[in-house]
Protein backbone atom coordinates (compact mmCIF):
# COMPACT_ATOMS: atom_id res chain seq x y z
CA UNK A 1 0.00 0.00 0.00
CA UNK A 2 1.38 2.95 -1.03
CA UNK A 3 2.23 5.90 1.65
CA UNK A 4 2.69 9.74 0.45
CA UNK A 5 2.46 12.55 2.77
CA UNK A 6 1.65 16.12 1.95
CA UNK A 7 4.36 18.95 2.36
CA UNK A 8 3.84 20.08 6.49
CA UNK A 9 3.14 23.47 4.90
CA UNK A 10 -0.45 25.53 4.49
CA UNK A 11 -2.41 24.80 1.38
CA UNK A 12 -5.64 25.72 -0.21
CA UNK A 13 -8.77 24.27 -2.20
CA UNK A 14 -8.41 25.04 -5.93
CA UNK A 15 -10.85 27.44 -7.07
CA UNK A 16 -11.00 27.85 -10.74
CA UNK A 17 -11.58 31.62 -10.35
CA UNK A 18 -7.98 31.56 -8.84
CA UNK A 19 -6.30 29.36 -11.82
CA UNK A 20 -4.54 32.46 -13.98
CA UNK A 21 -3.15 33.62 -10.72
CA UNK A 22 -1.71 30.86 -9.33
CA UNK A 23 -0.42 29.67 -12.61
CA UNK A 24 0.74 32.93 -13.67
CA UNK A 25 3.46 33.25 -11.08
CA UNK A 26 4.24 30.48 -8.50
CA UNK A 27 2.24 30.94 -5.19
CA UNK A 28 4.01 30.51 -1.34
CA UNK A 29 1.48 27.31 -0.79
CA UNK A 30 2.53 24.22 0.38
CA UNK A 31 -0.23 22.19 -1.82
CA UNK A 32 -3.80 22.28 -3.39
CA UNK A 33 -6.77 20.24 -2.61
CA UNK A 34 -9.70 19.40 -5.28
CA UNK A 35 -12.94 17.83 -4.80
CA UNK A 36 -12.75 14.71 -6.73
CA UNK A 37 -15.84 14.41 -8.15
CA UNK A 38 -15.12 17.61 -9.61
CA UNK A 39 -13.10 15.89 -12.49
CA UNK A 40 -14.72 12.62 -13.05
CA UNK A 41 -16.00 14.59 -16.45
CA UNK A 42 -13.84 12.82 -19.69
CA UNK A 43 -11.96 15.89 -20.05
CA UNK A 44 -12.22 19.81 -21.07
CA UNK A 45 -10.81 22.74 -19.49
CA UNK A 46 -11.19 21.10 -15.52
CA UNK A 47 -8.48 18.19 -16.50
CA UNK A 48 -6.79 20.78 -18.63
CA UNK A 49 -6.23 22.95 -15.08
CA UNK A 50 -5.93 20.19 -12.95
CA UNK A 51 -3.01 18.97 -15.44
CA UNK A 52 -1.08 22.07 -15.00
CA UNK A 53 -2.04 22.67 -11.59
CA UNK A 54 -0.46 19.51 -10.55
CA UNK A 55 2.74 20.14 -12.88
CA UNK A 56 3.29 23.04 -10.32
CA UNK A 57 2.02 22.04 -7.00
CA UNK A 58 1.60 18.94 -4.59
CA UNK A 59 -1.88 17.93 -4.45
CA UNK A 60 -4.69 16.59 -2.66
CA UNK A 61 -7.31 14.55 -3.57
CA UNK A 62 -10.49 14.89 -1.18
CA UNK A 63 -13.79 12.75 -1.72
CA UNK A 64 -16.96 14.36 -0.91
CA UNK A 65 -19.07 11.40 -2.27
CA UNK A 66 -17.97 7.91 -1.94
CA UNK A 67 -20.53 7.40 1.04
CA UNK A 68 -17.76 5.42 3.24
CA UNK A 69 -20.37 5.50 6.38
CA UNK A 70 -23.25 3.76 4.53
CA UNK A 71 -25.29 0.95 5.18
CA UNK A 72 -24.96 -0.49 1.89
CA UNK A 73 -22.05 -1.46 -0.16
CA UNK A 74 -19.65 1.16 -1.91
CA UNK A 75 -20.44 2.21 -5.24
CA UNK A 76 -17.74 0.14 -7.51
CA UNK A 77 -18.17 2.48 -10.11
CA UNK A 78 -17.46 5.35 -8.15
CA UNK A 79 -14.40 3.63 -6.24
CA UNK A 80 -13.16 2.87 -10.06
CA UNK A 81 -13.53 6.48 -10.58
CA UNK A 82 -11.37 7.44 -8.01
CA UNK A 83 -8.71 5.26 -8.51
CA UNK A 84 -8.30 6.44 -12.40
CA UNK A 85 -8.44 9.92 -10.93
CA UNK A 86 -5.81 8.49 -8.40
CA UNK A 87 -3.51 7.06 -11.18
CA UNK A 88 -3.92 10.04 -13.58
CA UNK A 89 -2.94 12.81 -11.01
CA UNK A 90 -0.34 10.49 -8.20
CA UNK A 91 -1.99 12.71 -5.51
CA UNK A 92 0.10 13.09 -2.66
CA UNK A 93 -3.19 12.23 -0.43
CA UNK A 94 -6.66 11.47 -0.65
CA UNK A 95 -9.12 11.53 1.79
CA UNK A 96 -12.55 11.14 2.65
CA UNK A 97 -15.62 11.30 5.45
CA UNK A 98 -16.75 9.70 7.83
CA UNK A 99 -20.75 10.38 6.92
CA UNK A 100 -22.71 8.88 4.21
CA UNK A 101 -24.22 10.40 1.25
CA UNK A 102 -26.05 7.94 -0.73
CA UNK A 103 -29.26 5.79 -0.04
CA UNK A 104 -31.01 3.30 -2.31
CA UNK A 105 -30.13 4.79 -5.39
CA UNK A 106 -30.28 7.93 -4.53
CA UNK A 107 -27.17 10.55 -4.01
CA UNK A 108 -28.06 12.89 -0.97
CA UNK A 109 -25.10 15.46 -1.87
CA UNK A 110 -24.61 15.85 2.03
CA UNK A 111 -21.98 14.43 4.74
CA UNK A 112 -24.77 12.58 6.62
CA UNK A 113 -24.26 11.59 10.46
CA UNK A 114 -24.17 8.03 11.54
CA UNK A 115 -24.47 6.49 14.81
CA UNK A 116 -21.12 5.29 16.70
CA UNK A 117 -21.37 1.54 17.81
CA UNK A 118 -19.44 -1.65 17.24
CA UNK A 119 -21.66 -2.33 14.14
CA UNK A 120 -21.19 1.03 12.73
CA UNK A 121 -17.47 0.86 13.14
CA UNK A 122 -16.92 -2.76 11.68
CA UNK A 123 -18.52 -1.84 8.69
CA UNK A 124 -16.88 1.21 8.09
CA UNK A 125 -13.00 -0.55 9.12
CA UNK A 126 -14.63 -2.85 6.15
CA UNK A 127 -15.41 -0.16 3.69
CA UNK A 128 -11.86 1.69 4.37
CA UNK A 129 -10.09 -1.39 3.73
CA UNK A 130 -11.89 -1.36 0.52
CA UNK A 131 -11.11 1.71 -0.35
CA UNK A 132 -7.44 1.76 0.19
CA UNK A 133 -7.36 -2.06 -1.63
CA UNK A 134 -8.82 -0.51 -4.49
CA UNK A 135 -6.68 2.76 -4.69
CA UNK A 136 -3.67 0.41 -3.66
CA UNK A 137 -2.97 3.37 -1.43
CA UNK A 138 -3.54 4.52 2.55
CA UNK A 139 -6.55 6.97 2.77
CA UNK A 140 -7.36 9.58 5.16
CA UNK A 141 -10.25 9.82 6.98
CA UNK A 142 -11.99 13.13 8.05
CA UNK A 143 -13.81 13.42 11.50
CA UNK A 144 -17.49 15.12 10.36
CA UNK A 145 -19.50 18.29 11.16
CA UNK A 146 -22.67 16.95 12.80
CA UNK A 147 -25.53 18.70 14.12
CA UNK A 148 -27.48 15.88 15.87
CA UNK A 149 -26.58 12.82 18.01
CA UNK A 150 -28.05 9.16 17.61
CA UNK A 151 -29.89 7.81 20.85
CA UNK A 152 -28.15 4.47 20.04
CA UNK A 153 -24.74 5.69 19.99
CA UNK A 154 -21.90 4.06 22.43
CA UNK A 155 -18.61 5.14 21.32
CA UNK A 156 -16.96 8.61 21.68
CA UNK A 157 -16.61 10.07 17.81
CA UNK A 158 -12.28 10.08 19.08
CA UNK A 159 -12.44 6.39 19.87
CA UNK A 160 -14.07 5.52 16.96
CA UNK A 161 -11.79 7.54 14.71
CA UNK A 162 -8.91 5.77 16.49
CA UNK A 163 -10.06 2.00 15.85
CA UNK A 164 -10.56 2.80 12.50
CA UNK A 165 -7.20 3.93 12.41
CA UNK A 166 -6.29 1.53 14.04
CA UNK A 167 -8.07 -1.93 12.46
CA UNK A 168 -7.52 -0.46 8.79
CA UNK A 169 -3.90 1.70 9.08
CA UNK A 170 -5.54 4.70 7.37
CA UNK A 171 -4.61 8.06 8.78
CA UNK A 172 -6.78 10.41 10.32
CA UNK A 173 -7.75 14.07 8.54
CA UNK A 174 -8.37 16.45 11.44
CA UNK A 175 -10.90 19.23 10.65
CA UNK A 176 -10.68 21.76 13.21
CA UNK A 177 -13.51 23.68 12.41
CA UNK A 178 -15.28 20.60 12.46
CA UNK A 179 -14.39 20.13 15.97
CA UNK A 180 -14.81 23.18 17.04
CA UNK A 181 -19.15 22.98 15.22
CA UNK A 182 -19.77 19.45 16.42
CA UNK A 183 -18.41 20.11 19.94
CA UNK A 184 -20.99 23.56 20.48
CA UNK A 185 -23.58 21.64 18.85
CA UNK A 186 -23.74 19.33 21.48
CA UNK A 187 -22.09 20.92 24.33
CA UNK A 188 -19.21 19.48 24.53
CA UNK A 189 -15.50 21.18 25.21
CA UNK A 190 -13.60 21.51 21.94
CA UNK A 191 -10.27 21.25 23.98
CA UNK A 192 -11.29 17.96 25.47
CA UNK A 193 -12.18 16.20 22.10
CA UNK A 194 -8.76 17.43 20.70
CA UNK A 195 -6.76 15.67 23.81
CA UNK A 196 -9.08 12.70 23.18
CA UNK A 197 -8.05 12.55 19.41
CA UNK A 198 -5.66 10.18 18.17
CA UNK A 199 -2.91 12.87 16.74
CA UNK A 200 -0.19 10.31 15.78
CA UNK A 201 -2.36 8.98 12.68
CA UNK A 202 -3.44 12.65 11.52
CA UNK A 203 -1.73 13.39 7.88
CA UNK A 204 -4.04 16.71 7.12
CA UNK A 205 -5.58 19.16 8.98
CA UNK A 206 -8.62 21.21 7.74
CA UNK A 207 -9.65 24.94 8.60
CA UNK A 208 -12.74 26.53 7.17
CA UNK A 209 -15.36 29.22 8.10
CA UNK A 210 -19.06 28.15 9.57
CA UNK A 211 -22.06 30.24 10.54
CA UNK A 212 -23.78 30.59 13.88
CA UNK A 213 -27.20 30.16 14.38
CA UNK A 214 -29.43 28.87 17.28
CA UNK A 215 -31.47 25.99 17.59
CA UNK A 216 -35.37 26.57 19.20
CA UNK A 217 -34.09 26.05 22.71
CA UNK A 218 -31.55 28.96 22.34
CA UNK A 219 -28.80 26.51 22.03
CA UNK A 220 -26.47 27.68 19.76
CA UNK A 221 -26.02 26.00 16.43
CA UNK A 222 -22.86 26.15 13.96
CA UNK A 223 -23.80 25.22 10.88
CA UNK A 224 -20.17 24.43 8.69
CA UNK A 225 -20.17 26.67 5.10
CA UNK A 226 -17.15 27.03 4.11
CA UNK A 227 -18.13 30.86 3.15
CA UNK A 228 -16.11 32.82 5.46
CA UNK A 229 -13.01 33.59 7.20
CA UNK A 230 -11.19 30.95 10.10
CA UNK A 231 -13.47 31.85 13.50
CA UNK A 232 -10.63 33.28 15.85
CA UNK A 233 -11.64 30.12 18.60
CA UNK A 234 -11.13 27.44 15.62
CA UNK A 235 -7.38 28.78 15.14
CA UNK A 236 -7.04 29.13 18.89
CA UNK A 237 -7.67 25.08 18.67
CA UNK A 238 -5.61 24.83 15.65
CA UNK A 239 -2.44 26.20 17.18
CA UNK A 240 -3.18 23.98 20.23
CA UNK A 241 -3.08 21.00 17.91
CA UNK A 242 0.09 22.47 15.84
CA UNK A 243 2.23 22.50 19.36
CA UNK A 244 1.13 18.96 19.70
CA UNK A 245 1.98 17.78 16.77
CA UNK A 246 4.41 19.79 14.91
CA UNK A 247 4.16 20.73 11.69
CA UNK A 248 1.50 19.47 9.30
CA UNK A 249 -0.48 19.64 5.95
CA UNK A 250 -2.68 22.27 6.65
CA UNK A 251 -5.73 23.39 4.50
CA UNK A 252 -8.00 26.28 4.09
CA UNK A 253 -11.18 25.44 2.95
CA UNK A 254 -13.45 27.87 1.36
CA UNK A 255 -16.39 26.74 -1.09
CA UNK A 256 -19.04 28.94 -1.32
CA UNK A 257 -19.15 33.01 -1.93
CA UNK A 258 -15.64 32.29 -2.81
CA UNK A 259 -13.32 35.34 -2.34
CA UNK A 260 -10.08 37.04 -4.39
CA UNK A 261 -6.91 35.38 -4.64
CA UNK A 262 -5.80 37.73 -1.64
CA UNK A 263 -7.87 37.20 0.63
CA UNK A 264 -8.18 33.24 0.79
CA UNK A 265 -3.96 33.23 0.20
CA UNK A 266 -3.81 35.85 3.65
CA UNK A 267 -6.02 32.61 5.14
CA UNK A 268 -3.36 30.34 4.36
CA UNK A 269 -0.48 32.65 5.36
CA UNK A 270 -1.98 32.88 8.96
CA UNK A 271 -1.48 29.39 9.62
CA UNK A 272 1.92 28.95 7.92
CA UNK A 273 2.90 31.51 10.73
CA UNK A 274 1.20 29.03 13.33
CA UNK A 275 3.18 26.15 11.59
CA UNK A 276 6.70 28.15 10.91
CA UNK A 277 6.58 28.68 14.74
CA UNK A 278 6.08 25.06 15.48
CA UNK A 279 8.95 24.59 13.33
CA UNK A 280 11.69 26.71 14.97
CA UNK A 281 13.09 25.50 18.41
CA UNK A 282 11.27 26.51 21.02
CA UNK A 283 12.93 29.94 22.73
CA UNK A 284 14.46 29.00 26.16
CA UNK B 1 -30.04 -1.87 12.39
CA UNK B 2 -27.60 0.28 10.33
CA UNK B 3 -29.77 -0.06 6.99
CA UNK B 4 -32.95 1.12 9.00
CA UNK B 5 -31.43 3.84 10.51
CA UNK B 6 -29.91 4.94 6.93
CA UNK B 7 -33.49 4.66 5.82
CA UNK B 8 -35.20 6.43 7.81
CA UNK B 9 -33.03 9.10 7.94
CA UNK B 10 -32.94 9.67 4.04
CA UNK B 11 -37.09 9.22 3.54
CA UNK B 12 -37.68 12.45 5.33
CA UNK B 13 -34.71 14.36 4.45
CA UNK B 14 -36.36 14.33 0.89
CA UNK B 15 -40.06 14.38 2.03
CA UNK B 16 -40.98 17.24 4.18
CA UNK B 17 -44.31 15.62 5.50
CA UNK B 18 -42.57 13.15 7.14
CA UNK B 19 -41.74 13.74 11.09
CA UNK B 20 -37.80 14.14 12.23
CA UNK B 21 -36.60 10.26 12.39
CA UNK B 22 -37.54 9.20 16.24
CA UNK B 23 -33.74 7.50 17.21
CA UNK B 24 -32.19 11.50 16.33
CA UNK B 25 -31.76 13.19 19.75
CA UNK B 26 -29.49 16.43 20.85
CA UNK B 27 -27.81 17.21 24.11
CA UNK B 28 -30.44 19.63 25.41
CA UNK B 29 -33.54 16.84 25.28
CA UNK B 30 -35.87 18.67 22.90
CA UNK B 31 -36.66 17.17 19.59
CA UNK B 32 -33.95 18.42 17.07
CA UNK B 33 -36.44 19.51 14.53
CA UNK B 34 -34.12 22.72 13.12
CA UNK B 35 -31.02 20.62 13.75
CA UNK B 36 -32.41 17.41 11.11
CA UNK B 37 -33.75 20.56 9.31
CA UNK B 38 -29.87 21.43 8.38
CA UNK B 39 -29.60 18.66 6.77
CA UNK B 40 -32.61 18.70 4.64
CA UNK B 41 -31.49 22.31 3.59
CA UNK B 42 -28.19 20.99 2.96
CA UNK B 43 -29.61 18.69 0.79
CA UNK B 44 -32.25 20.68 -1.41
CA UNK B 45 -29.77 23.87 -1.40
CA UNK B 46 -26.82 21.69 -2.19
CA UNK B 47 -28.28 20.63 -5.12
CA UNK B 48 -30.44 23.58 -6.24
CA UNK B 49 -27.25 25.14 -6.38
CA UNK B 50 -26.13 22.11 -8.63
CA UNK B 51 -28.39 23.04 -10.67
CA UNK B 52 -27.91 26.74 -11.14
CA UNK B 53 -24.04 26.16 -11.93
CA UNK B 54 -25.13 24.05 -14.49
CA UNK B 55 -28.18 26.26 -15.81
CA UNK B 56 -26.89 29.48 -15.60
CA UNK B 57 -28.61 31.78 -18.27
CA UNK B 58 -31.77 29.67 -17.05
CA UNK B 59 -31.73 30.94 -13.48
CA UNK B 60 -30.43 34.86 -15.19
CA UNK B 61 -34.24 34.36 -17.35
CA UNK B 62 -36.19 33.67 -13.91
CA UNK B 63 -34.46 35.58 -11.91
CA UNK B 64 -32.31 33.87 -8.66
CA UNK B 65 -35.63 33.55 -6.34
CA UNK B 66 -38.11 31.47 -9.30
CA UNK B 67 -35.08 29.73 -9.93
CA UNK B 68 -34.36 28.30 -6.71
CA UNK B 69 -37.96 27.36 -6.20
CA UNK B 70 -37.92 25.89 -9.44
CA UNK B 71 -35.13 23.55 -8.83
CA UNK B 72 -35.59 22.61 -5.08
CA UNK B 73 -38.72 20.91 -6.51
CA UNK B 74 -36.98 19.13 -9.15
CA UNK B 75 -34.50 18.08 -6.72
CA UNK B 76 -36.83 16.48 -4.47
CA UNK B 77 -39.06 14.51 -7.27
CA UNK B 78 -35.84 13.87 -9.11
CA UNK B 79 -32.66 13.15 -6.61
CA UNK B 80 -29.11 12.11 -8.28
CA UNK B 81 -28.58 8.57 -8.81
CA UNK B 82 -24.87 9.54 -8.81
CA UNK B 83 -22.56 11.30 -6.50
CA UNK B 84 -21.02 12.45 -9.86
CA UNK B 85 -22.80 16.11 -10.72
CA UNK B 86 -21.54 17.30 -13.77
CA UNK B 87 -24.56 15.78 -15.91
CA UNK B 88 -27.37 16.12 -13.13
CA UNK B 89 -30.66 17.73 -14.51
CA UNK B 90 -30.20 15.78 -17.54
CA UNK B 91 -34.21 15.51 -17.05
CA UNK B 92 -34.96 19.09 -16.18
CA UNK B 93 -36.01 20.35 -19.45
CA UNK B 94 -38.65 17.81 -18.80
CA UNK B 95 -39.97 19.10 -15.60
CA UNK B 96 -39.16 22.63 -16.86
CA UNK B 97 -41.84 21.92 -19.48
CA UNK B 98 -43.84 20.92 -17.11
CA UNK B 99 -43.81 23.50 -14.34
CA UNK B 100 -46.92 25.39 -14.69
CA UNK B 101 -45.39 29.03 -13.08
CA UNK B 102 -43.11 28.78 -15.85
CA UNK B 103 -45.38 28.34 -18.72
CA UNK B 104 -45.18 32.28 -19.85
CA UNK B 105 -42.09 31.54 -20.83
CA UNK B 106 -42.45 28.73 -23.59
CA UNK B 107 -38.75 29.03 -24.31
CA UNK B 108 -37.52 27.84 -21.57
CA UNK B 109 -37.30 24.08 -21.67
CA UNK B 110 -35.49 24.72 -24.52
CA UNK B 111 -32.54 26.89 -23.09
CA UNK B 112 -32.42 24.41 -20.42
CA UNK B 113 -31.81 21.96 -23.24
CA UNK B 114 -29.39 24.46 -25.04
CA UNK B 115 -27.34 24.71 -21.68
CA UNK B 116 -27.47 20.88 -20.98
CA UNK B 117 -25.74 20.65 -24.34
CA UNK B 118 -22.92 23.14 -23.42
CA UNK B 119 -22.01 21.74 -20.19
CA UNK B 120 -21.99 18.16 -21.84
CA UNK B 121 -19.36 19.54 -24.27
CA UNK B 122 -18.01 20.95 -21.78
CA UNK B 123 -16.64 18.30 -19.94
CA UNK B 124 -16.73 15.89 -23.14
CA UNK B 125 -13.66 13.48 -23.96
CA UNK B 126 -10.28 15.20 -25.50
CA UNK B 127 -9.92 14.60 -29.14
CA UNK B 128 -8.18 16.53 -31.86
CA UNK B 129 -10.71 17.86 -34.71
CA UNK B 130 -9.44 17.22 -38.36
CA UNK B 131 -7.89 19.76 -40.12
CA UNK B 132 -10.41 21.65 -42.45
CA UNK B 133 -8.30 20.78 -45.44
CA UNK B 134 -8.55 17.13 -45.17
CA UNK B 135 -11.37 17.32 -48.07
CA UNK B 136 -9.27 18.65 -51.01
CA UNK B 137 -7.47 15.10 -50.52
CA UNK B 138 -10.90 13.29 -51.26
CA UNK B 139 -11.75 13.19 -55.21
CA UNK B 140 -14.80 14.17 -56.50
CA UNK B 141 -16.46 11.09 -57.32
CA UNK B 142 -16.08 9.43 -54.08
CA UNK B 143 -17.31 12.89 -52.36
CA UNK B 144 -20.85 11.56 -51.77
CA UNK B 145 -20.12 8.74 -50.08
CA UNK B 146 -18.55 9.89 -47.67
CA UNK B 147 -19.34 9.49 -43.83
CA UNK B 148 -18.26 11.75 -41.01
CA UNK B 149 -17.28 11.21 -37.76
CA UNK B 150 -18.16 13.88 -35.02
CA UNK B 151 -16.28 15.01 -31.88
CA UNK B 152 -17.67 13.94 -28.82
CA UNK B 153 -18.51 17.40 -27.49
CA UNK B 154 -21.22 18.38 -30.65
CA UNK B 155 -24.56 18.74 -29.59
CA UNK B 156 -27.23 19.94 -32.12
CA UNK B 157 -30.35 21.54 -30.40
CA UNK B 158 -33.14 22.07 -32.11
CA UNK B 159 -35.80 24.65 -31.19
CA UNK B 160 -39.71 26.21 -32.25
CA UNK B 161 -37.73 29.49 -30.40
CA UNK B 162 -34.69 31.99 -31.24
CA UNK B 163 -33.24 30.00 -28.51
CA UNK B 164 -29.42 30.73 -29.80
CA UNK B 165 -30.40 34.40 -29.49
CA UNK B 166 -32.21 34.61 -26.09
CA UNK B 167 -29.00 32.91 -24.89
CA UNK B 168 -26.90 35.12 -26.20
CA UNK B 169 -28.47 37.88 -24.57
CA UNK B 170 -28.79 36.27 -21.32
CA UNK B 171 -24.98 35.18 -21.09
CA UNK B 172 -23.93 38.88 -22.04
CA UNK B 173 -22.93 37.72 -25.79
CA UNK B 174 -25.47 40.24 -26.95
CA UNK B 175 -27.45 43.26 -26.03
CA UNK B 176 -30.47 42.86 -24.35
CA UNK B 177 -33.00 44.15 -26.54
CA UNK B 178 -36.70 42.82 -27.71
CA UNK B 179 -36.40 39.99 -30.35
CA UNK B 180 -38.03 41.76 -33.26
CA UNK B 181 -37.46 38.47 -35.39
CA UNK B 182 -39.38 35.89 -33.59
CA UNK B 183 -38.59 32.47 -35.09
CA UNK B 184 -37.54 28.92 -34.79
CA UNK B 185 -33.76 28.77 -34.06
CA UNK B 186 -31.21 25.57 -34.04
CA UNK B 187 -28.04 25.89 -32.45
CA UNK B 188 -24.92 24.03 -32.82
CA UNK B 189 -22.57 23.42 -29.73
CA UNK B 190 -19.06 22.46 -30.42
CA UNK B 191 -15.51 22.85 -28.08
CA UNK B 192 -12.86 22.34 -30.69
CA UNK B 193 -10.65 23.33 -27.99
CA UNK B 194 -11.17 23.95 -24.51
CA UNK B 195 -13.79 26.41 -24.88
CA UNK B 196 -18.01 25.80 -25.82
CA UNK B 197 -18.94 27.58 -28.70
CA UNK B 198 -22.66 27.87 -29.57
CA UNK B 199 -23.83 29.06 -32.93
CA UNK B 200 -27.02 29.18 -34.65
CA UNK B 201 -27.02 27.10 -38.16
CA UNK B 202 -30.38 27.63 -40.61
CA UNK B 203 -32.96 24.71 -40.65
CA UNK B 204 -30.98 23.31 -43.70
CA UNK B 205 -27.77 23.09 -41.99
CA UNK B 206 -29.10 21.54 -38.80
CA UNK B 207 -31.02 18.88 -41.11
CA UNK B 208 -27.89 18.58 -43.14
CA UNK B 209 -26.19 18.45 -39.84
CA UNK B 210 -28.38 15.49 -37.87
CA UNK B 211 -28.22 13.45 -40.70
CA UNK B 212 -24.53 13.12 -40.87
CA UNK B 213 -24.48 12.86 -37.15
CA UNK B 214 -26.49 9.30 -37.55
CA UNK B 215 -23.46 8.71 -40.22
CA UNK B 216 -25.54 9.42 -43.20
CA UNK B 217 -23.21 9.73 -46.42
CA UNK B 218 -22.91 13.11 -47.74
CA UNK B 219 -24.90 12.31 -51.10
CA UNK B 220 -27.65 11.59 -48.42
CA UNK B 221 -27.58 14.23 -46.01
CA UNK B 222 -27.79 16.88 -49.32
CA UNK B 223 -30.59 15.01 -49.97
CA UNK B 224 -32.54 15.44 -46.72
CA UNK B 225 -31.24 18.69 -46.70
CA UNK B 226 -32.59 19.21 -50.28
CA UNK B 227 -35.78 18.80 -49.13
CA UNK B 228 -36.06 21.10 -46.40
CA UNK B 229 -34.30 23.66 -48.13
CA UNK B 230 -34.31 24.46 -51.98
CA UNK B 231 -31.75 26.51 -51.70
CA UNK B 232 -29.38 24.73 -49.42
CA UNK B 233 -25.82 25.59 -50.34
CA UNK B 234 -23.84 22.26 -49.99
CA UNK B 235 -20.52 24.26 -50.67
CA UNK B 236 -21.16 26.73 -48.35
CA UNK B 237 -21.91 24.56 -45.20
CA UNK B 238 -19.08 21.59 -46.03
CA UNK B 239 -16.73 24.56 -45.78
CA UNK B 240 -18.32 25.79 -42.64
CA UNK B 241 -18.51 22.34 -41.11
CA UNK B 242 -14.37 21.75 -41.80
CA UNK B 243 -13.88 24.88 -40.65
CA UNK B 244 -16.12 24.60 -36.59
CA UNK B 245 -13.80 21.98 -34.98
CA UNK B 246 -16.71 19.89 -35.41
CA UNK B 247 -15.58 16.69 -36.88
CA UNK B 248 -12.89 13.94 -35.88
CA UNK B 249 -12.86 11.95 -39.10
CA UNK B 250 -13.90 11.22 -42.54
CA UNK B 251 -14.59 8.02 -43.86
CA UNK B 252 -14.39 8.03 -47.60
CA UNK B 253 -15.76 4.10 -47.80
CA UNK B 254 -18.39 3.48 -46.64
CA UNK B 255 -19.19 0.90 -44.31
CA UNK B 256 -21.42 -2.11 -44.79
CA UNK B 257 -23.45 -1.26 -41.56
CA UNK B 258 -24.23 2.47 -42.55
Amino acid sequence: MKHTKLPSHAGVGFKPEHFDTITEKRQPIGFFEVHAENYMGDGGLPHAQLTRLRENYALSLHGVGLSIGSAQDLDRDHLIRLRRLCERYQPESFSEHLAWSSHDTTFLNDLLPLPYTRETLLHVAEHVDQVQETLGRQMLLENPATYLLFAESTIPETEFLAEIARRTGCGLLLDVNNVFVSATNHGLDAAAYLKAFPLTYVGEIHLSGHAVTKDETGAPLLIDTHDTQVADPVWALYESVIARTGPTASLVEWDDNIPAWPVLAREAQAAQVILDRARRPAAA
Amino acid sequence: MMNTTQSRFAEALLDRTRPVPADVTSWTGSAPVKRYGVYRNNVATGLARALAARFPVTEKIVGEEFFTAMARDFVLAHPPTSPVLLHYGADFAGFVADFVPAASLPYLPDIVRLEDAQTRAYHARDTAPISPDVLTRVTSERMSGLTFHFHPAVRLVRSAFPIVTIWSMNAGLLPLAPIKDWRAEDALVTRPELSVITRQVSPGSAIFLLALMRHATLGEAFDEALQADAEFDLGRNLAELMRSGALIDIVAEPSLEA
